[in-house]
């Protein structure tokens, strides 16, 4: 029974880690629920740079850890999203952007795979109705039929 | 002519070149947003001597390298040597010692040959680190006269950077007025 408790313990804990994940390692305290959605929303928008394939809640680099502190004081401070994205990139580049912006130099990341979902569509298509033209009707011609009678006679003479 | 059996060899060859030049590229260089713009502001306590301030108005007047190291940073032992070879050229080159204990930082600089900046910024928080979006020192940049960043290298300095890259640029900056 004890031991069913610590791991009821130990998912709780793990569940609201990321509350915790400042370099103090109190928990955190804002000033409204608000707040607290911000900061850990944008713990999972910002990318840790040193690590690149990390947001800066998964990563331990120190890097990672100063940012968490600053997004902190920032969401504290009543900074809203825009302003901390705006704060991040004006240092790291968008590249800090989990989420890419839907900017001119990303369009391509945005609209290419359904410019390509698209293209697929059409080239199928495309492909079916040439099918469909060389094959229309299960009949032979007249010219077939000839011949294959033909074929069937030649056969029947040999037996 | 383009023949229709052509296409899937296009395509492959499209392909082809698409990750010949993707994975040629290094993901780990990050294209800093600073450049083209001033420099970040910062008013920091000198490392030598705790009672001077080193702060951006500095990096004004003249072309300097800017230069972020740490002694915890093995790859910035492997750039020290050409950072005193600049030195001796003639480069003005201030010094952010980032997150660093001091008594290391100052061990570093005589264990390693010297110390080759004119002054060097101690940024123990790393606060003026995330100004200049530091995330993987050493860092490098070129500041012009006015105190625009003109050029980053992020890692180790080599000779090729130097020779191809830095000094010409420094030369060049140097003639602006």
């Amino acid at each position: 029974m004890k031991n069913w408790i610590n791991v009821f313990m130990m998912i709780g804990f793990l569940m609201t880690s990321s509350v915790y994940a400042v370099k103090s390692g109190g928990p955190l305290e804002f000033k409204d629920s608000e707040q607290e959605a911000l900061y850990n929303t944008m713990l999972y928008e910002l990318r840790c740079t040193v690590c690149q394939n990390q947001s800066i809640a998964d990563s331990n680099a120190s890097l990672a850890e100063d940012l968490r502190e600053n997004l902190y004081e920032m969401v504290i401070n009543g900074a809203n999203k825009e302003e901390i994205k705006k704060f991040m990139v004006d240092r790291y580049g968008e590249f800090v952007l989990y989420r890419p912006n839907f900017s001119p130099s990303n369009y391509i990341l945005w609209i290419g795979p359904f410019v390509l979902l698209i293209v697929g569509i059409v080239v199928l298509r495309l492909n079916l109705r040439s099918r469909k033209k060389i094959n229309r009707t299960n009949e032979l011609s007249a010219e077939e039929s000839d011949l294959l009678a033909d074929y069937l006679d030649s056969k029947k003479e040999k037996e | 002519m383009m023949n229709r059996h052509m296409i899937p060899l296009v395509v492959f060859a499209a392909l082809l070149l698409l990750f010949w030049v993707g994975l040629g590229l290094n993901p780990k260089i990050i294209p800093s947003p600073l450049i083209g713009k001033e420099a970040p502001k910062f008013d920091l306590p000198e490392l030598h001597n705790p009672q001077k301030r080193v702060t951006n108005e500095m990096l004004k007047g003249q072309v300097t390298l800017f230069n972020v190291f740490a002694s915890w940073c093995v790859s910035c032992r492997a750039e020290h040597h050409l950072l005193l070879d600049l030195q001796h050229r003639g480069l003005y080159i201030i010094g952010l010692n980032y997150k660093d204990e001091k008594r290391d930082a100052l061990n570093y600089l005589t264990q390693f040959g010297g110390d080759p900046y004119a002054m060097i910024a101690y940024d123990y928080e790393g606060d003026v680190g995330i100004e200049w979006g530091v995330y993987g020192t050493p860092e490098t940049f070129v500041i012009d006269k006015k105190g625009i960043v003109r050029y980053k290298h992020t890692g180790p300095l080599y000779r090729e950077v130097i020779e191809n890259e830095l000094i010409p640029l420094v030369r060049k900056l140097e003639q602006e007025s």
